[in-house]
C-alpha cells in the first residue's frame, strides 16, 4: 500500500530522473514530505518560473527531460513562462504542479487555478490526475510523450487527494501505448531519393540546419554530409553547435542578425537543404524572397512544420538523424561545387562580422575574449535581446548542446535559471550565462538559488543601462524616441555580494580577460559587471519585413 | 474560401473537445458547426466540425489536429461523395383555425414531423442538409418562428468506404 505521493516520487526514479526544480506550498505538502528522505534531488529556487528554466535547461544541455514541481494557483501560473519557453523550442520538460482536492475543483478554491486549461495552448500534452491509481501509467506517459518525436513539455496536475490517497499501486504497463501518437522516425526511401538528385544536381546549394539537429542529436552526421558533398552550412539560432564555427563550410547564423554571408548564399542559392527548421520570420525575412531561386527539401519530424511558412519541393518526414543516416549510406560521391565554394569564401572574407577595437569597451569584444579564453568547451546560456546575438554572433561554439538560449519565445529571464540545470547537466563544464542587465533583473532573485545549493555559473552582465534591443528599434525606426528603455546604473556586484557571490566591476577592454578567468577559477558563482558602450547595436540587421540580404550595419557590397 | 466537413476521431477523455476546439479559435478559424457522439469503436468519440477556409489553411489545421495526442485520425470528407445531414426542431406559432393546416402541409412537403402540438404552437422535427433546413426555416417565418433549435452536421461516405479509411 502506497500513498499518491510515494508511487509519483518511485514513477520519477523509474523515468531516471535526478534533479528536479521547484518550490512547495499548500497541496504539494504530501509530495514534499516525501521528496524529504528520497534520493532524489531537489533544488529549491526563488521563483517557480525558474524552476521551469531551470528543467529546459538542464533538458537542453542533457537530452534528457527536464522535471520540475510547483503548487497550485500561483505557483502553476508561475511555471507558465517556462513552459511556453519550452513548448517553442521543443524542449523535453515534464512540469509537475499540485491541485486543490478532487472535491474542491471548480469551486474558486483557495490557489485554484485551472492549470491544464491555461497550458493547453503551450504544452505538447498535459494531464489532470483525478485517481491515484492512474498516476504511475501517466507519469510513464507523460516522459514518452515529452521525449519522443518532436520533443515538449507535459503537464501533470495532481489534486492533493491524489497524492494523500493510500492504493494497493497497479503494475504499470511496460509500454507506452497511445492510439493518437506514433511519430515517423524513418524517411520515406522515395522522398529521401528525390532529395539525393535534387542535392547532387544542384550547382549552389545550401544547408540551413536547425535546433533540430540539436535534438535528435546529428551533428555527426551533418558534419559528414556536408563535408562529403561540400556543402557550405548556416544554422539557425537554435542550430549554433551543430557544425563546429571554425568549420571551412560553415557560414554562421542567418536572418535577421545572421551573418552577411550566410544571407546572400541563401539568396544566391538553387538548392536550400533545411533541416529541422521552421522557416521562423526571423530567419526568412519576407518569406517571397527567401531563397527566391532555391528548389527547397525540407526534413522534420513534426508534418505540421512542412510547407508551413514556405512551400517546399520534397519534404521528408522523419528524424532529422535517421534521415541523414539513410541519406549517407545511399550517398553517390560527386565533385566539389567549386565556383560555388569559392564566391562564398570572397563574401566571408569580405563581410566578416564587426568587432570595433577604439580602446572603449565593446560587448564583441567580450564575447570573442570568453571564447579564446573556454575555447568552446564550457556552456554558454544566454538571455534575450543584444547580449543573445552577439554571443550568438561573436562566440565560437565548437558541440552540440553548449548554447543553450530562449529562440522561439525570447523569453527574457531565461538565463540565469536555464544555466543552473545547464550545470546539473553537465556537472563537468563551466556554465555562463551571458545577460543584459535589464534581463539579468527579470530572475535576479535566482542568485539565491545559485548562493545557496554553491551552483557555479558565471554571470557575464553587459551592462548598458539601456533595454539594448528595444532601444536599438527606437534608434533605428522611431527617430531615436527612447521610450522607456532606459535603465537606472545598478551595482550588480553589490547585489551579488549580498547573497554572498563573488563578482568585479569591468570597465576597459583591458581588465575583461582577466575578469573572466577570475570567474573561471573561482569554485563557485561569480558575477561580471561588463559597462560596455552604451549605444552599441547588433548589426548586420534586416529590417522586419525585408529580405534577407538587404541588410543595414553591414559591408559595402 | 469554402467549407470543409472534418471528421475527427478521438479519445472519449474529458477536455478532448476542448483542446479541439481552442486550436481552431487560436488558428483564427470560426466553427460553422460542431457535432459530437460516440462512434463505431468503444471509448472513442467522433467529433464532426464544418469550417470555412482555404484549403492551406485548412490542411495546416488537420496537421495541427493530428498533433494533439487524444486524437486518433482527422479526415477531410470535402471532396468525397457522402451523405450529410442535420436535424432541427421549429416551433412554430399555430394558433387553432389559422394557419396551422398551412403549416402541416408545409411540413409534409419537407417530410417534417409534427412531434408535439399544443395549444398555440407546433414543433416541428426535420432532418436533411443544410439547405434544406434553411429552407425550411425561412418559409415558416411567416407564420412565426418561436425557437429554433439545431444539431451540427455529421457526415458519413457513401458506399463501403469509410471515414477512418480515407488518407
Amino acid at each position: 500500500m502506497k500513498t499518491g505521493a510515494k508511487i509519483l516520487v518511485e514513477s520519477l526514479q523509474r523515468e531516471g530522473v535526478e534533479t528536479i526544480f521547484g518550490y512547495p506550498g499548500g497541496v504539494v505538502l504530501p509530495i514534499y514530505d516525501e521528496l524529504y528522505d528520497s534520493p532524489l534531488r531537489h533544488i529549491l529556487v526563488r521563483h517557480e518560473q525558474a524552476a521551469a528554466h531551470a528543467a529546459d535547461g538542464y533538458a537542453r544541455a542533457s537530452g534528457r527531460v527536464g522535471v520540475c514541481l510547483a503548487t497550485s494557483g500561483p505557483g502553476a501560473c508561475n511555471l507558465v513562462t517556462g513552459i511556453a519557453t519550452a513548448y517553442m523550442d521543443s524542449v523535453p520538460i515534464v512540469a509537475l504542479t499540485g491541485q486543490v482536492p478532487t472535491n474542491l475543483l471548480g469551486n474558486d478554491a483557495f490557489q485554484e487555478s485551472d492549470i491544464t486549461g491555461i497550458t493547453m495552448p503551450i504544452t505538447k500534452h498535459n494531464y489532470l490526475v483525478k485517481d491515484t491509481a492512474d498516476l504511475g501509467r501517466v507519469v510513464k506517459e507523460a516522459f514518452y510523450i515529452a521525449g519522443t518525436g518532436r520533443p515538449g513539455p507535459v503537464l501533470i496536475d495532481i489534486p492533493k487527494d491524489v497524492s494523500t490517497k493510500v492504493i494497493k499501486e497497479p503494475p504499470v504497463p511496460e509500454k507506452v501505448i497511445l492510439r493518437g501518437y506514433s511519430p515517423t522516425y524513418r524517411g520515406h526511401k522515395r522522398q529521401i531519393e528525390k532529395a539525393l538528385q535534387l542535392i547532387t544536381a544542384a550547382e549552389r546549394p545550401v544547408i540551413y540546419a536547425g535546433g533540430g539537429v540539436i535534438l535528435s542529436n546529428a551533428s555527426v552526421e551533418l558534419v559528414d554530409f556536408a563535408t562529403q558533398l561540400g556543402i557550405p552550412v548556416t544554422t539557425t539560432l537554435m542550430g549554433i553547435g551543430c557544425i563546429p564555427c571554425d568549420h571551412p563550410l560553415n557560414l554562421g547564423m542567418l536572418g535577421m542578425h545572421g551573418t552577411e554571408y550566410a544571407n546572400f548564399a541563401i539568396t544566391e542559392s538553387d538548392l536550400l537543404f533545411s533541416i529541422g527548421v521552421r522557416f521562423d520570420d526571423r530567419v526568412t525575412g519576407k518569406t517571397d524572397t527567401f531563397a527566391p531561386h532555391a528548389k527547397i527539401i525540407h526534413i522534420d519530424i513534426d508534418p505540421a512544420e512542412i510547407g508551413k511558412n514556405k512551400r517546399v519541393d520534397v519534404p521528408v518526414v522523419g528524424d532529422v538523424k535517421a534521415v541523414l543516416q539513410d541519406m549517407l549510406l545511399m550517398l553517390k560521391k560527386n565533385g566539389q561545387k567549386d565556383a560555388w565554394l569559392k564566391k562564398i569564401r570572397h563574401w566571408k572574407q569580405h563581410h566578416p562580422l564587426k568587432c570595433p577595437q577604439d580602446g572603449r569597451l565593446h560587448p564583441q569584444f567580450v564575447i570573442r575574449q570568453m571564447s579564446e579564453l573556454l575555447g568552446g568547451d564550457a556552456i554558454i546560456v544566454s538571455e534575450v535581446g543584444q547580449n543573445q546575438m552577439w554571443t550568438a554572433q561573436h562566440y565560437c561554439f565548437k558541440h552540440p548542446r553548449t548554447w543553450i538560449t530562449s529562440g522561439g519565445l525570447g523569453t527574457m529571464g531565461y538565463g540565469l535559471p536555464a544555466a543552473m540545470g545547464a550545470h546539473f547537466a553537465r556537472p563537468d563544464l563551466p556554465v555562463f550565462d551571458v545577460a543584459g542587465d535589464g534581463s539579468i533583473q527579470m530572475n535576479i532573485q535566482e542568485f539565491g538559488t545559485i548562493s545557496h545549493n554553491k551552483i557555479p555559473v558565471k554571470i557575464a552582465i553587459l551592462n548598458n543601462r539601456f533595454l539594448g534591443m528595444v532601444r536599438q528599434w527606437q534608434e533605428l525606426f522611431y527617430d531615436r524616441r527612447y521610450s522607456f528603455t532606459e535603465l537606472p546604473s545598478v551595482e550588480f556586484v553589490k547585489i551579488a555580494n549580498a547573497y554572498g557571490i563573488e563578482g568585479v566591476k569591468v570597465e576597459s577592454p583591458d581588465d575583461v580577460m582577466p575578469a573572466l578567468r577570475a570567474a573561471l577559477d573561482c569554485d563557485g558563482p561569480f558575477v561580471m559587471d561588463f559597462r560596455i558602450e552604451r549605444e552599441e547595436n547588433v548589426f548586420p540587421m534586416v529590417p522586419a519585413g525585408a529580405a534577407i540580404n538587404e541588410m543595414i550595419g553591414g559591408h559595402p557590397k | 474560401m469554402k467549407p470543409h466537413t472534418l471528421s475527427i476521431l478521438v479519445e472519449n477523455k474529458s477536455g478532448v473537445l476542448s483542446r479541439v476546439t481552442g486550436l481552431f479559435s487560436r488558428r483564427g478559424f470560426n466553427i460553422e458547426s460542431l457535432a459530437v457522439g460516440p462512434c463505431e469503436e468503444p471509448g472513442m468519440s467522433r467529433i464532426t466540425i464544418v469550417v470555412i477556409g482555404d484549403d492551406e489553411k485548412i490542411e495546416q489545421v488537420m496537421k495541427q489536429l493530428n498533433k494533439l495526442i487524444d486524437i486518433i485520425k482527422v479526415s477531410d470528407l470535402t471532396e468525397n461523395e457522402r451523405v450529410e445531414r442535420e436535424l432541427a426542431l421549429i416551433k412554430v406559432t399555430a394558433e387553432p383555425g389559422t394557419s396551422r393546416a398551412e403549416i402541416m402541409q408545409v411540413a409534409s412537403i419537407f417530410r417534417a414531423q409534427i412531434v408535439d402540438v399544443g395549444a398555440k404552437t407546433l414543433i416541428l422535427q426535420v432532418i436533411g442538409d443544410t439547405e434544406k433546413i434553411d429552407a425550411l426555416e425561412k418559409l415558416l417565418r411567416q407564420y412565426g418562428v418561436k425557437e429554433f433549435v439545431r444539431t451540427g452536421k455529421v457526415g458519413i461516405l457513401r458506399g463501403s468506404k469509410t471515414v477512418t479509411s480515407l488518407k
